[in-house]
């Protein structure tokens, strides 16, 4: 059952550039990207910067308004709701941001944290309250000695717990990771990852993944999404497109990202060229400028996704092209 | 029952350790600052003296006004510690009463101005739009002025005496913390606790409120304390002019214009006032220094 | 290959609010002609700082050295004055940091910068101070034109901007380049363009490097050696290729099972226990609390480095035997 359809979601933001009226700008931040999340699944959204993954999950979050586009959850359609009706479906829905530091109030206390939503949506007694915030700490290795301590006395990781456990409060069916890990050391990522994936188990819960790091995406997602410059190259299975990535963009992703397996040195590729600006995105093809196989149709127009196997890709090479070669090899 | 308050006690330490070890801390940090201590002293004693005006001041009847013109112009002796003035009322009777209303003014004036700046500040730069801007462009217009003239303006519009200067100050003065708390909110709405209150559903007034409001308070309380001063200045000055606190009260500007004809020959009529004035606003000062090295992020752990 | 960069039982504290921080507790690495070594740990494992010590830059009422040398091509660099370091710096030695943009005048063209540290420290006219530093911009793959020199640091991006850095510590043609965190700040596919300029470097100028990641891949694409830290201290040493397939040290070992690569969520292994707190940190090896193959010397004596094969060397009594020397116990995985 598909929990979250986004269809076509469009966001442009405009920012002044000078003076006066004139001189406004456009971002582009997210340009007709369509996904499904499958209820219990992690959906994981990959790029680098400014290719509009965190836009798209604000977007989800209505954090942020979309310029077009539907995005229904749980088979409600969330742009027509008045906003006493979106607070009510987005019940649902919750987030863990990346900093843990800056994602929790640095004045309160973790009690106060993680009742937060409670005292918000649900209509509890102090006694109540305090019982229900203890379970939740203890679903995620927390106990009753943190409950009255302030973030700045714990670590990253242990923050990070504490916000997993606030977004668990409301017993969402949807939860929205954005970076979660990138800010923690190797060790304390792989506890989070390991808790998140228990959770997933445990309470059924469903993922939006948003990350740049391949490696735990590779770990942690049934179905992947790759976004360059707003839009979505590739998307499918994600032990599919890892085994055998069709884009070049996403070929180029993954052999840039440097494994740590000594029997893997020297298979990292490196992709010329700068991510160009969402202000004035390339025509056609957003990725043709660094694309090495470059046609004269990807500079005149934008591909359509278009089915291959399991997967969508957006891109006007034929199906049986060989990709793999993007990229040139690292000199060692 | 002596149990029952014992566990309620202990309780609310539990609950509240953070903050209560916040404190200390905080309260350690400031006692390092010896010149903030010392601040700290003067004003405690002036406040005390205010309180306890009539009981030590020596001539509290001249301190409350009334006249004793057979001892006039007479200078500092055994009799008159700070000498008399032109009324012969005894000088330090009239500086211990004096106290009285700069103290007065200011903690109130203060108060209704951080009442009434901050939360418009917050609410405006919180939502931003056309409210923010209104409320900015109001302030312009206030702050365009110095904050001294603009008080004299409404003082003689609504006539003088204190409660009219106190309204005049706060008139005068609430921009300034809205223009403060507003900018504070502007960069606090972006950040990620409060996108997640957002999420979770709380209330616009609630984040603001809580998340908002107490987060923007250091530079807040930092401003109030300095600004204690330039208030008890502002209000010295209004008097001074005639426009604030009205004879025969004692009040330490009224003294010093009382003073200003015989500033020559009989300086002590207005010189201790002024001295008092001086060291008064200049321990605000000091003590607002040593909040801002306690409140200040980077002398933190 | 001689040695370039010796560090020998390095130990260094510094004051904070809490108390004395025991920041490095015997740090050993060495660096040869043209290599390129990875200095690889988590946070707090004192990684930067041994970069920052090794070119005078700790502030020095706070951070004391309280043992072990530091020798460049045979001097003593702990031995010399603030004049002498700040001629070393730049002429032989070169650093690069994390974030570009913080290591940038804001307010100062680009050219200008690297014309600046180029005049300070090769005493050359400005005709030649200005041609170096284009040859500067060509090696690290900038547009060699004085379009690039009049422009400032916020107009590049930021791979760019860590080519001006880099441009920047190349200009006097220092033998040996720190570069602290390189990439982390860049996107992937920048990273791997930047990691690309660093082997490029090293085969076309000779300059050896210091790379300071706490990215374990970072370390297995690029580097020749791997020094891994935790807790102030070098626990293993080696071949890059030997380290990461045989490592011998718990650490290493429990770091390489904790990564993602390769594996599901629920195959991670985690390591329990949290980072030692160096203000008083543990007794013997820094690392036996949280330690699998704990012994009962563990807690008591600082293991030495030995070596276990080939240029491999490591800290640890389970991995070496008891005595100090290698034994034939079973290579862990």
């Amino acid at each position: 059952m598909s929990l979250l359809q986004v269809k076509d979601l469009t966001v442009h933001f405009h920012i002044r550039r000078g003076l006066g009226k004139k001189s406004m700008d456009t971002v582009h931040a997210v340009d007709d990207v369509t996904f499904e999340v499958v209820e219990g699944e992690t959906l994981a959204l990959v790029g680098e910067s400014g290719c509009g993954k965190s836009t798209a999950a604000r977007a989800v979050l209505q954090l942020v308004k979309p310029t077009a586009g539907t995005i229904r959850f749980l088979d409600q359609d969330l742009s027509g709701l008045s906003a006493g009706q979106r607070r009510k479906a987005m019940r649902d829905a919750q987030v863990v941001f990346q900093d843990p530091y800056s994602s929790l109030d640095p004045r309160l206390t973790v009690h106060d944290l993680v009742a937060e939503p409670l005292k918000a949506q649900a209509r509890m007694s102090a006694r109540e309250l305090e019982a229900r915030v203890l379970a939740l700490l203890e679903m995620v290795g927390l106990g009753t000695q943190h409950l009255w301590r302030r973030p700045h006395e714990f670590s990253g990781g242990q923050c990070q717990r504490i916000a997993i456990a606030r977004a668990l409060a409301l017993e969402p069916k949807l939860v929205v990771l954005d970076e979660p890990t990138s800010a923690l050391d190797v060790s304390v990522q792989a506890r989070i990852l390991v808790l998140l994936d228990d959770l997933q188990r445990r309470l059924s819960l469903t993922y939006l993944f948003i990350a740049h790091d391949l490696a735990v995406v590779e770990s942690m997602a049934h179905a992947l999404a790759v976004m360059y410059l707003g839009r979505i190259v590739e998307q499918g299975p994600a032990a599919e497109i890892f085994r055998a990535p069709r884009h070049p963009y996403t070929v180029a992703l993954l052999r840039s990202s440097p494994s740590p397996d000594p029997e893997e040195r020297g298979t990292m590729k490196v992709l010329e060229g700068d991510v160009p600006s969402a202000v004035r995105p390339p025509a056609g093809c957003r990725f043709h400028p660094r694309c090495p196989f470059r046609m004269d149709v990807c500079v005149a127009e934008c591909p359509q996704p278009h089915a291959v196997g399991e997967r969508l890709v957006a891109c006007h090479l034929p199906d049986d092209f060989d990709t793999s070669t993007t990229g040139s090899k690292v000199l060692l | 029952m002596e149990v029952a308050q014992t566990a309620r006690l202990a309780d609310w330490r539990v609950r509240h350790q953070s903050s209560i070890e916040e404190a200390r801390y905080n309260v350690r940090v400031f006692f390092k600052d010896k010149l903030a201590v010392a601040g700290l002293i003067i004003i405690v004693f002036t406040i005390v003296v205010a309180f306890i005006g009539p009981w030590i001041a020596p001539y509290p009847e001249q301190g409350r006004g009334e006249s004793n013109i057979t001892e006039r112009l007479q200078a500092p002796s055994s009799k008159h510690l700070l000498g008399t003035d032109n009324y012969g009322r005894d000088v330090l009777s009239r500086v211990i009463y004096g106290a009285r209303i700069p103290l007065l003014i200011s903690f109130v004036t203060t108060a209704a101005i951080v009442l009434i700046g901050v939360p418009i500040g917050g609410i405006a730069g919180y939502y931003g739009g056309k409210f923010d801007e209104v409320v900015m462009r109001i302030c312009d217009v206030f702050l365009a002025f110095p904050s001294l003239i603009l008080a004299i303006v409404f003082v003689a519009f609504l006539g003088p005496s204190i409660r009219n200067a106190m309204i005049a100050i706060v008139l005068s003065w609430w921009p300034w913390y809205t223009r403060l708390v507003r900018g504070m909110a502007v960069s606090l709405r972006e950040r990620p606790y409060i996108e997640a209150a957002k999420t979770m559903g709380v209330r616009d007034f609630t984040i603001i409120g809580r998340h908002i409001l107490p987060n923007s308070f250091g530079p807040v309380i930092v401003q109030m304390t300095l600004d204690i001063g330039t208030v008890i200045l502002a209000a010295a000055g209004l008097s001074f002019i005639g426009l604030g606190a009205q004879p025969p009260v004692a009040d330490w500007g009224l003294m010093i214009s009382e003073g200003r004809e015989y500033i020559l020959d009989q300086w002590w009529i207005g010189a201790f006032a002024g001295l008092a004035i001086l060291i008064l606003v200049l321990a605000f000062n000091l003590v607002g220094d040593g909040l801002r090295d306690v409140l200040d992020p980077r002398s933190k752990r | 290959m001689d040695e370039l960069l010796t560090v020998r039982g390095l130990k260094l504290q510094f004051r904070s609010m809490r108390g004395v921080v025991k920041a490095l507790d015997g740090v050993d690495i060495s660096v040869h002609d043209r290599e390129i070594l990875g200095l690889v740990g988590e946070s707090g494992c004192g990684k930067t700082i041994t970069g920052l010590a090794i070119l005078g830059l700790l502030q020095k009422p706070q951070a004391e050295i309280t043992g072990g040398e530091i020798s460049y091509r045979g001097q003593d660099l702990l031995a010399k004055s603030d004049k002498e370091m700040q001629d070393l710096r730049g002429r032989e030695i070169s650093m690069v940091f994390q974030d570009p943009l913080a290591s940038l005048n804001p307010v100062f063209q680009v050219g200008h910068q690297i014309e600046d540290v180029v005049r300070i420290h090769k005493g050359v006219s400005k005709r030649e101070s200005r041609d170096t530093t284009l040859a500067a911009l060509a090696e690290v793959g900038l547009p060699a034109t004085d379009e690039t020199m009049k422009r400032y640091p916020h107009q590049f991006s930021g791979g760019m901007r860590q080519r001006v850095c880099m441009a920047m510590a190349l200009a006097c043609g220092s033998p040996l380049l720190i570069a602290d965190e390189p990439t982390t700040a860049l996107d992937v596919t920048i990273q791997a363009q930047i990691l690309n300029l660093l082997l490029r470097l090293r085969e076309e100028l000779g300059v050896a490097q210091v790379i300071i990641t706490h990215n374990v891949g970072v370390a297995a694409q690029t580097c020749d050696r791997i020094a891994v830290m935790y807790a102030g201290s070098v626990v293993e040493e080696g071949p890059v290729v030997e380290v990461l397939s045989r490592p011998r040290h718990p650490y290493t070992i429990a770091l390489y099972e904790c990564l993602p690569h390769g594996h599901t969520a629920s195959e991670l292994r985690t390591i329990p226990g949290t980072v030692p707190d160096l203000i008083s940190p543990p007794t013997g090896c820094r690392f036996h609390p949280r330690c699998k193959h704990v012994l009962d010397v563990c807690p008591t004596t600082k293991p030495q480095p030995a070596q276990v094969a080939d240029r491999h060397w490591v800290s640890c009594f389970w991995a070496t035997g008891q005595d100090g020397a290698a034994s034939g116990h079973e290579a862990a995985p």
